[in-house]
């Protein structure tokens, strides 16, 4: 088998992987009977899937903690949190983090 | 003819309008992310061919990014595959969710509706109709949020593999992807069983970070799920002793 076929299937796969998970629960005819404290317990599942990715984002390095200050991504998160201290929303706290983030990163190379 | 009809309709839905305007606020964090995702997957050496069909077919940010670098490592196609569905069980967990309120669909519709389901659907979803239950107008406000992020993530990643040879990855402007997430999470941060769940899965994510597969995702909502379910039951021990239940 060719590398580019090899690619396209592996790839088409992935496809497939997205299709079943994302239908997961979807894909019976009938209604699938969940427990009253399971769906409690999918409420919060969103906010632990996103604390989940962006907590390690933020304090870990090719999966160690960072071990010093002198990174972008530390004050730059604290302007985000700051600012949606003041005034709640996704927009605002993303730039004010960005506009911590690149002068940082590209002129002190944080 | 029945599709163009059947498209003016829908743009003319105001829960449509309302879906797809609620994305809004997200777009520069989608946007920036779907830029360096489209980044990295050119520059993880697929062929052009090759990462605009990743893109278009495969539309999931983190499983693609995830599965990049075993792309690149010769891994099986059963370990890439293997790897992306750890990253996307959460998926899993979302379905379930959205049976409440696209069940009803005819199948096709349905798993179609739910392909295209990201995380932001989700939670755009939540804060706009957070009673948990089906009501009228969801299916069309979740059509709208489906059409926007696809437009808003695709476009954004196809220019990232076109221009990748332009945009230094040591800029780092997935960070952007983060800072919009953090806002989301401070903004479903709403209580205590919330807190609790947001500080258990933030701290097992990284205390489980070595696990293999980004396993540590789902021990972290695993984790939380569960600490959020005994705080809500202590809470609710607590009013019925007190007697105000």
């Amino acid at each position: 088998m060719s590398d580019t076929w090899h690619g396209v299937l592996t790839i088409l796969g992935l496809a497939v992987v997205s299709f079943i998970t994302r239908g997961f629960f979807l894909f019976p005819e009938r209604e699938v009977k969940i427990p009253d404290w399971l769906t409690r317990g999918l409420k919060v599942a969103p906010l632990a899937a996103l604390a989940a990715v962006v907590v390690p984002e933020i304090v870990l390095t090719q999966g160690t903690l960072l071990h010093t200050w002198q990174d972008a991504r530390l004050p730059a998160s604290a302007a985000a949190t700051l600012y949606y201290l003041w005034r709640p929303g996704v927009l605002g706290p993303l730039l004010a983090g960005l506009a911590v983030f690149l002068p940082l990163r590209l002129a002190l190379g944080w | 003819m029945f599709w163009s009809r059947a498209a003016s309709q829908l743009l003319n839905e105001p829960q449509f309008r309302r879906g797809a305007g609620d994305m809004l606020s997200v777009v520069p964090g989608i946007a920036a992310w779907g830029l360096v995702t489209g980044v990295a997957i050119a520059k993880s050496g697929l062929t052009l061919p090759l990462a605009v069909l990743m893109s278009l077919t495969v539309y999931s940010g983190s499983a693609q990014l995830a599965s990049l670098p075993l792309l690149a490592s010769g891994a099986p196609m059963w370990v890439v595959w293997a790897a992306a569905f750890c990253v996307n069980l959460r998926f899993v967990i979302f379905s379930a969710q959205w049976r409440i309120h696209i069940g009803h669909l005819a199948r096709p519709r349905r798993l179609l509706l739910g392909y295209l389901l990201a995380d932001l659907n989700l939670i755009t979803f939540q804060r706009h109709w957070p009673g948990g239950r089906r009501e009228p107008g969801q299916v069309a406000y979740i059509a709208g949020g489906i059409v926007a992020i696809w437009v808003c993530w695709q476009i954004p990643s196809l220019v990232g593999i076109f221009l990748a040879e332009a945009i230094p990855v040591s800029w780092g402007l997935g960070f952007a992807g983060t800072l919009a997430m953090l806002g989301l999470t401070y903004g479903l941060m709403t209580d205590r069983s919330t807190w609790t769940a947001a500080i258990v899965a933030g701290t097992a994510a990284v205390a489980a970070f070595a696990l293999p597969l980004k396993l540590n995702i789902v021990v972290a909502i695993a984790a939380a799920v569960a600490a959020g379910l005994l705080i809500e039951q202590a809470e609710r021990a607590h009013r019925h002793l007190r007697g105000d239940a």
